[in-house]
């Protein structure tokens, strides 16, 4: 390790507070840093768009069509692979299951693209059951762009380079095949809890 | 001398802060003791490495302030909500280590063999490589003619203040202030934009080298706005902060 | 996070190939933009650090630091060098 630097510290809240809700090798912080490979994307709503689907079998749905849809609040917390964590994180959007069930389509797997180019794949088993969302609000006001508004995928459970922000569609696939950031070395699932960050963890 | 600092390898080493210097309310120096420094180039910078108890390691790089010949130095802006610059600024003291690696760079370089006219465009602490250049420029005699054109918020934000107002023979400084000036102020009072860079950069004709150093916002419009009106682009230089400096 | 340029990897890259890049030409691979690698648009706020080509967004270059390795991606670039 190189030698340490005196009296300096990363921000941090204190570890009594969050016992038991910090995977291994996280940190807790109060900010919510943005973290992006490419340029912020500025998609208008009236030309925004999201699908389900596979092929030429897409299900689509308008901005209003989407904002039409039954929405969730939910409070989660959210683990990024580098390093830091954020706890009780309030969003508002659609559950997976709900599009998924409209659009009429099934796995096993799905690959989210995004406004940008960025993409990222995710068992359609951990998009179910209640653990993503189509996110279009945060803490209680739309989701601004450089945090991938105008939605985002929300899927907690797994590293947060999953949630993939801007994302216009699920296609769904037979093959897990690898995003952006799995192209690049990073494991293909990415269970926080499992440390899975790197291909091969 | 050159060649072999382009060839060798960059290690991460250990350096002492020998000085810590107030330049404004948010920004400081640091003159620092480096063991193995091979010498610099004007223009270069540093990287810098912050390791904290638990192992977490925080790498932001910082452009020398110090001319060639001189002893290294780092002006240091502190952001507001930064993780970095708090602690250089304001908890780091002289007789602390510091660890970093350098020089680095070979494209954001000047030697006076380049010779000029040289147009220098500073956007905040943007400043500190071009001060670096002048400060060379002065330390070997070369008579090549500067335009200095530097931005800042208010005249208490000018880094080198005191420098800057005492300038070599050949060299021009001109300041624009963006958010505040003092009673009485004639000089520019705006972002720098196409128009302000008219007045105040050579023209094309005099094949001038520029130097734009600063927040991406500034460099690309002080860059885009030479080459519109002539430069060739291989004549402007470029460096981008991000939005907020070094942080 | 507002990107930076290619100055801001110059450690970096004089790291991966035992030289100063900064003043390395480039071409991507899409578009054939040429520029020298200072001039590149980086990301470095990220999983990993993204250069992309500043005429077309392209990704050119790839760093992931994995575990106590570097990994690189140049498959983006036509030229480097």
């Amino acid at each position: 390790m190189s030698p340490v630097s005196r009296g300096f510290h990363r921000r941090r809240q204190d570890p009594a507070q969050t016992a038991g809700r910090v995977p291994p090798g996280q940190y807790v912080t109060k900010d919510f840093p943005v973290l992006s490979a490419g340029p912020t994307p500025h998609t208008a709503l009236d030309r925004w768009s999201f699908s389900v689907g596979r092929g030429g079998q897409q299900k689509t749905w308008s901005w209003a069509e989407f904002r039409a849809l039954p929405s969730e609040d939910v409070t989660v917390d959210i683990h990024c692979v580098t390093k830091w964590s954020k706890l009780d994180t309030v969003w508002q959007g659609v559950s997976v299951d709900t599009l998924l069930d409209l659009a009429g389509h099934d796995g096993p797997f799905a690959m989210a693209h995004c406004d940008g180019g960025y993409t990222t794949n995710v068992p359609v088993a951990d998009l179910t059951g209640g653990k993503a969302w189509v996110a279009y609000a945060y803490d209680g006001q739309p989701l601004e762009p450089e945090h991938g508004g105008p939605a985002r995928l929300l899927v907690p459970h797994l590293y947060f380079w999953k949630s993939a922000k801007w994302v216009r569609s699920l296609e769904l696939r037979d093959t897990n095949d690898p995003g952006f950031w799995e192209n690049y070395g990073y494991h293909i699932y990415g269970d926080p809890w499992r440390e899975q960050r790197y291909a091969g963890d | 001398m050159a060649g072999t600092a382009l060839r060798r390898r960059l290690t991460w080493q250990v350096a002492k802060v020998s000085a810590v210097t107030t330049e404004t309310a948010s920004v400081r120096t640091l003159t620092l003791d480096v063991p193995d420094w091979p010498g610099h180039q004007a223009g270069q910078h540093l990287d810098i490495r912050l390791t904290d108890e638990d192992g977490y390691v925080a790498e932001r790089s910082y452009s020398i302030a110090s001319a060639p010949g001189e002893p290294v130095a780092i002006t240091v802006e502190r952001l507001e909500d930064g993780e970095v610059s708090p602690y250089l600024t304001d908890e780091l003291r002289t007789g602390d280590d510091l660890e970093l690696r350098g020089p680095i760079g070979g494209y954001f370089i000047w030697e006076p063999e380049d010779g000029g006219p040289l147009l220098l465009l500073a956007g905040g602490s943007g400043v500190v490589p071009l001060r670096s250049i002048l400060r060379l420029r002065e330390r070997t005699g070369s008579t090549v003619p500067v335009r200095l054109l530097y931005s800042s918020r208010t005249l208490d934000d000018v880094i080198y203040r005191a420098e800057l107002d005492q300038p070599a023979r050949g060299v021009e400084v001109i300041h624009t202030l963006t958010r505040h000036q003092p009673p009485g102020w004639a000089g520019y009072a705006r972002r720098a934009d196409g128009v302000l860079l008219a007045e105040v950069a050579w023209p094309a004709s005099e094949m001038p080298l520029a130097y734009a150093c600063g927040p991406t916002s500034f460099v690309e419009t002080v860059s885009q706005a030479l080459v519109q009106s002539g430069y060739p682009p291989e004549r402007v230089k470029t460096e981008r902060f991000g939005a907020t400096g070094g942080t | 996070m507002e990107a930076v340029d290619g100055n801001a990897i110059g450690g970096l890259l004089h790291e991966v190939f035992s030289a100063e890049m900064t003043s390395a030409a480039t071409v991507c691979g899409n578009c054939g933009d040429a520029r020298p690698v200072a001039e590149l648009v980086v990301y470095l706020r990220a999983p990993g650090t993204v250069v992309r080509c500043r005429t077309c967004d392209s990704v050119l270059m790839v760093f992931v630091t994995v575990h106590d390795r570097m990994c690189v991606d140049l498959q983006g670039l036509a030229v480097l060098g």
